[in-house]
C-alpha cells in the first residue's frame, strides 16, 4: 500500500497566498460565544472518543499525532476545524500543518467529519482548555 | 546439458507457424514449433505498437478485463491495453495474501457438502448484463471440480457469493448469464449416475450409458442484490455438456449447450467420445423451462448441496445447506429441448450480436459450422427432424445449418465477434486466430499467436455490443516468449489490434495460473463506483471495538480468549496482553479504525498456523490462534502502513495452564487530559 507522500510532493505546492493563520479548507470564519458551550462540547467529545483518540491525547502527551491540551489557544478556530476536516491539503499547503508533518512523520487521517461536526469538536477543544 | 530454450532458439526451422503444422505436432516437439520466433515476432508487430499499449504513468486504463486463473481456483484483474496486473481475487482457493478462506470470517465460503475444499478449478468468468449487455455490477464465475458457482461483487472486487451445484460432476458448461441476469445457467461436464436422493449411486461403471445423466442447473438472480437460488434442473442424457451460450435479440429465450460424448463412453473417452460424425448442439428455451418449471412440471427431489454468502456489514460468510431441489424432464416438456447435430466434439458454442448464428467449433473439425435461429424456427415448426434422443427431437443438420466457414484452420475452439460483421476464432493446433465474415463465411485474416491458443476474447465479444477494438489470445503454451523461469511458466495473453482491417499483435503479458476465458468491460462501468472504504458506522460486526476505549480482553468458558483489538497508525490497542494459558484458543478481532483510502492494516503472531489477516479500514477480522508452548509471543502489522510501522507491535504472554497471571492488558502509559481531570 502506499507510503505518505514524500517530501518531493510538497515541494511543487508550495502556498502562495499571505498566511492568515485560518489555514486552508472551507472554514473562513467560525461564530464562538462567551462561555463554552456544553451540549455541543458534549456532542464533541463522543465524535473524539471515536475519530481522534487512537492518535490524539487531550494532555500534552504525544501520541501518533500531538497532544491536544493548548492546541485552541496555539491555532485560530478555523485553523483547527479545516485541519480537522482538510488534513492532506493542510499538511502540504498551510505552512504550520507542514511542520507538523515533518515532526510527527504520519499523515492525519482524513475522518470524514463535516462541517457541524468539527465544530462541535472544536467547542469540546475550547472546553479542554479552559480546564488547564 | 543444453537447455531447452537455447535448443529451441537454435534448432526451431524456419517453417511458418500456420497451416504448415500437422495436427498435433505443435503440441508434442518443441522443435517443430515456433520457427525464428523473433522473426516472426517483428513482421507480426506493427510500428506503432508501443504507442497503442502505452499508459502512461499515473493514468489509467481504459478497461478492466477479468481472467480466469484455472488450476488456481482464481480470477486476475488486468488493465488493457496496458497488460498491467490490478488485482487477484481469490475464489475458490484460500488467499495467504488477504486471509481469504483462512480468517473466521471467510472461512464458510469454500465449505461444501464435502466438507471444506480450499480450492478448485476456475474456467469460465462471464459479467452481468443488462439488456444484452455487460453492466459491470458482478462477475459470475464457476468452480469445475466441486461443482460451485460463485458472485464477485464489483464494487468491492470480493467473492460474496459460492453455491453448490447439486447433480453435477465437472462443472465446465457454466456460468452464462441471460440477457437481464434472469438465470445463470450451469450445465455438467461429466454425467453420473444419479440416486435421486441428493447422491451417486454406487453402481458398475459398465453401466454408463444406461444408467449415467447429466444435469442443467438454472440459478435465479435476485435483479437488486444479485443473490442465487437455484431454481430448477433439467435432467439431460448423459452426454458431456462442454460450454453454454445464450441468445440475444430475436434469440434471447434460448441458450445452447455444445456435447460431446454422445456415444456415452464411461472409459477412454479420448477414443470412445469421438466415434461418432456428429455430437449435438442441445438448443434449450430457458423462458419456456422456467414456465414449466412455475406452472407444476417440476418435480422434487432431496438434496444436499451448500450455499455460501457473505454478508456485507458484518463481513462474515455464513453457509446454508439446501436439502431440495425440483427438476425437469425433457420428456415430459414438449418444445423445450432440442438437438441439433454438430461435427465431432464440439468444443465452443458462441452466438453473433444479433442473434441469428450460433457458431459451433468442432475442436477435431475440419470447418466450422454456423446454424441458423431463423432456420432453427422453421425446422422446429415444419417438424424437420431426424429421429429423437431420449424423447428430445433430433432436428436435421441441413434444415438448420447456415453454412460452413472452410478451411478456417487448425482445431477451432471459440468465436468471438467484432460487431462490424466479423467472427474471431481461435485455432488451437495451427497456433493463431482467424478472421472470418459472417455475411458469405470467408477466412479474410489471419494472425499467428504464440502458441496454442485456447480462448479468446474481445470486450463485450459474447454481448449485444461489443468494443470492436483489442482482441486478447489467452494462449496454453508459452516455451520461449519470456525469460526462462525453469519447468514452470507463466502463461501468455497476447493483445491484437482488430480495429482495422488486419489484425495487429501489440503486447505479450504473462497472466496467473491458466486462463481459460475473460471477460473485459470499459473501466467507467465500474471505477466510479468502486468502493474506497468501509464506514465503520455501518460495520456490523458482532466484534466490532469502534473505539480504543473500547477494546477488549476476556475469557469466554473455559479456554477461550477473546481479543477485541483495534489498529490505526501505528498502534495497536492493546499491544500489551497477559493472562493467557496453555490450552486456550485465542481470537484476535483485529478492527482497522481507519476511515481512509488504501491505509489497511496486517495482523500476523508468531507460530499461527493459519495465515496472517489484513484488514481493510472500517473492517473486522479474526485470526484464530492456538499456542503451544507458555512464553512471550509478538504479534504485528504486516502492511507497512505508515513512518512508524515497524513499531506497529506488541507482546502476548502465556503461561502454563492453571496459573494465576490474571487477564491483564494496555497500550501505553496515557497521562489524563485536563477535562477529564477536571471532572
Ligand atoms: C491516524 C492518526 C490521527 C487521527 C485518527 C487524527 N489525527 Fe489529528 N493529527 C495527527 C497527526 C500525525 C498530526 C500532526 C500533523 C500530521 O502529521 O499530519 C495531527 C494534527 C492535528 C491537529 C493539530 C495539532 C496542533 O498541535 O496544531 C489537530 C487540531 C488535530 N490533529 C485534530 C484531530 C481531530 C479532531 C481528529 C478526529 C476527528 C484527529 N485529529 C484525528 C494524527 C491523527
Ligand atoms: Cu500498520
Amino acid at each position: 500500500m502506499a507510503e505518505e507522500p514524500g517530501l518531493a510532493h510538497e515541494a511543487a505546492t508550495e502556498a502562495t497566498e499571505a498566511d492568515d493563520g485560518k489555514g486552508i479548507g472551507p472554514v473562513k470564519s467560525v461564530e464562538m460565544g462567551e462561555g463554552i458551550d456544553e451540549a455541543l462540547a458534549s456532542e464533541g467529545k463522543s465524535l473524539f472518543e471515536g475519530k481522534c483518540s487512537a492518535c490524539h491525547q487531550l494532555s500534552d502527551q504525544k501520541v501518533v499525532g500531538p497532544g491536544l491540551a493548548g492546541v485552541t489557544e496555539r491555532r485560530k478556530p478555523e485553523w483547527v476545524m479545516n485541519m480537522i476536516i482538510n488534513p492532506e491539503e493542510m499538511t502540504k499547503k498551510d505552512p504550520a500543518a507542514k511542520k507538523l508533518l515533518a515532526e510527527h512523520l504520519t499523515q492525519m487521517t482524513n475522518q470524514n467529519v463535516n462541517e457541524k461536526d468539527a465544530r462541535s469538536i472544536l467547542e469540546y477543544l475550547r472546553q479542554n482548555d479552559q480546564a488547564i | 546439458m543444453e537447455k531447452l530454450i537455447t535448443k529451441f532458439k537454435k534448432a526451431a526451422p524456419k517453417a511458418a507457424l500456420l497451416m504448415a503444422v500437422a495436427a498435433g505436432a505443435a503440441l508434442q516437439g518443441c522443435s517443430k514449433m515456433g520457427g525464428d520466433n523473433a522473426g516472426a515476432t517483428a513482421t507480426a508487430l506493427s510500428s506503432d505498437a508501443a504507442a497503442a499499449v502505452y499508459v502512461a504513468p499515473g493514468k489509467h486504463d481504459e478497461l478492466y478485463s477479468f481472467l480466469s486463473g484455472g488450476f488456481n481456483g482464481q480470477v486476475s484483474v488486468y488493465g488493457l491495453p496496458s497488460g498491467r496486473l490490478l488485482k487477484i481475487i481469490p475464489v475458490f482457493t484460500q488467499h495467504g495474501e488477504n486471509g481469504y478462506g483462512y480468517s473466521e470470517e471467510s472461512k464458510a465460503m469454500l465449505q461444501t457438502s464435502h466438507g471444506f475444499v480450499p480450492w478448485d478449478d476456475l474456467h469460465h468468468p462471464k459479467l452481468s448484463r443488462s439488456d444484452g449487455m455487460t453492466d459491470g455490477r458482478w462477475l459470475f464465475v464457476n468452480g469445475n471440480n466441486t461443482p460451485r458457482v460463485a458472485r464477485i461483487d464489483l464494487t468491492t472486487f470480493e467473492t460474496v457469493e459460492i453455491m453448490e451445484i447439486p447433480n453435477s460432476a465437472g462443472n465446465h458448461c457454466s456460468p452464462y448469464p441471460t440477457n437481464n441476469n434472469e438465470y445463470v445457467i450451469a450445465g455438467t461436464r461429466f454425467s453420473v449416475p444419479l440416486d435421486m436422493k441428493g447422491g451417486t449411486s454406487d453402481i458398475a461403471l459398465d453401466k454408463y450409458s444406461e444408467e449415467f445423466k447429466g444435469s442443467i442447473s438454472f440459478i435465479k438472480i435476485d435483479q437488486e442484490k444479485g443473490d442465487m437460488e437455484l431454481d430448477f434442473q433439467i435432467l439431460v442424457p448423459g452426454f458431456d455438456y462442454d460450454l453454454a451460450n445464450g441468445g440475444k435479440g430475436p434469440s434471447e429465450d434460448w441458450v445452447y449447450f455444445t456435447t460431446y460424448n454422445t456415444e456415452k463412453a464411461g472409459t477412454l473417452k479420448e477414443v470412445g467420445a469421438s466415434q461418432n460424425d456428429k455430437d449435438f448442439l442441445a438448443a434449450i428455451n430457458w423462458k419456456l423451462a422456467a414456465k414449466y418449471a412455475k406452472e407444476g412440471k417440476a418435480r422434487e427431489m432431496p438434496a444436499n448441496y451448500y450455499h455460501n454468502k457473505m454478508d456485507k456489514d458484518t463481513h462474515m460468510a455464513k453457509s446454508t445447506v439446501k436439502k431440495k431441489v425440483r427438476y425437469l424432464l425433457p420428456e415430459e416438456c414438449p418444445g423445450m429441448m432440442y438437438l441439433l447435430p454438430a461435427p465431432k466434439s464440439p468444443h465452443g458454442i458462441d452466438v453473433d450480436p444479433t442473434g441469428e448464428h450460433m457458431v459451433v467449433s468442432g475442436k477435431l473439425a475440419s470447418s466450422i459450422p454456423v446454424f441458423s435461429f431463423s432456420k432453427m424456427q422453421d425446422a422446429i415448426k415444419n417438424k424437420a427432424f431426424d429421429g429423437e434422443k431420449n424423447g428430445i427431437p433430433v432436428l436435421k443438420y441441413e434444415s438448420v445449418l447456415a453454412a460452413e466457414v472452410k478451411e478456417p484452420g487448425l482445431g477451432p475452439l471459440h468465436t468471438e465477434f467484432d460487431g462490424k460483421g466479423n467472427a474471431y476464432t481461435s485455432m488451437f493446433v495451427s497456433s493463431e486466430v482467424v478472421k472470418w465474415k459472417l455475411s458469405d463465411f470467408t477466412v479474410v485474416d489471419r494472425i499467428p499467436v504464440y502458441y496454442s491458443v485456447g480462448h479468446l476474447m474481445i470486450p463485450g465479444g459474447d454481448t449485444k455490443k461489443p468494443l470492436g477494438k483489442y482482441l486478447v489470445a489467452m494462449n496454453k503454451i508459452t516455451k520461449d516468449r519470456y525469460l526462462p523461469t525453469g519447468p514452470e511458466l507463466a502463461h501468455s495473453a497476447q493483445l491484437i489490434d482488430i480495429s482495422g482491417e488486419k489484425m495487429k499483435l501489440l503486447l505479450d503479458f504473462p497472466t496467473v495460473a491458466e486462463p481459460h476465458y475473460a471477460q473485459a468491460i470499459v473501466a467507467d462501468k465500474i471505477a466510479p463506483n468502486s468502493v474506497k472504504f468501509h464506514k465503520l458506522e455501518d460495520n456490523k460486526h458482532p466484534h466490532a471495538v469502534k473505539k480504543e476505549a473500547d477494546a477488549s480482553v476476556t475469557r469466554e468458558g473455559k479456554n477461550t480468549i477473546r481479543v477485541k483489538l483495534t489498529a490505526i497508525r501505528s498502534h495497536m490497542t492493546p499491544d500489551n496482553i497477559e493472562g493467557v494459558q496453555l490450552g486456550d484458543t485465542v481470537y484476535f478481532h483485529v478492527t482497522n479504525l481507519e476511515q481512509d483510502w488504501d491505509v489497511p492494516h496486517g495482523f500476523a503472531i508468531m507460530g499461527a498456523n493459519n495465515a496472517e489477516a489484513l484488514i481493510m479500514p472500517g473492517a473486522t477480522q479474526t485470526l484464530k490462534w492456538v499456542p503451544k508452548k507458555a512464553g512471550v509471543y509478538p504479534f504485528y502489522c504486516t502492511d507497512f502502513c505508515s513512518a512508524l510501522h515497524q513499531e506497529m507491535q506488541g507482546y502476548i504472554r502465556v503461561s502454563p495452564k492453571g496459573s494465576n497471571v490474571p487477564i491483564i492488558f494496555s497500550t501505553g502509559k496515557k497521562k489524563t487530559g485536563p477535562v477529564a481531570s477536571s471532572k
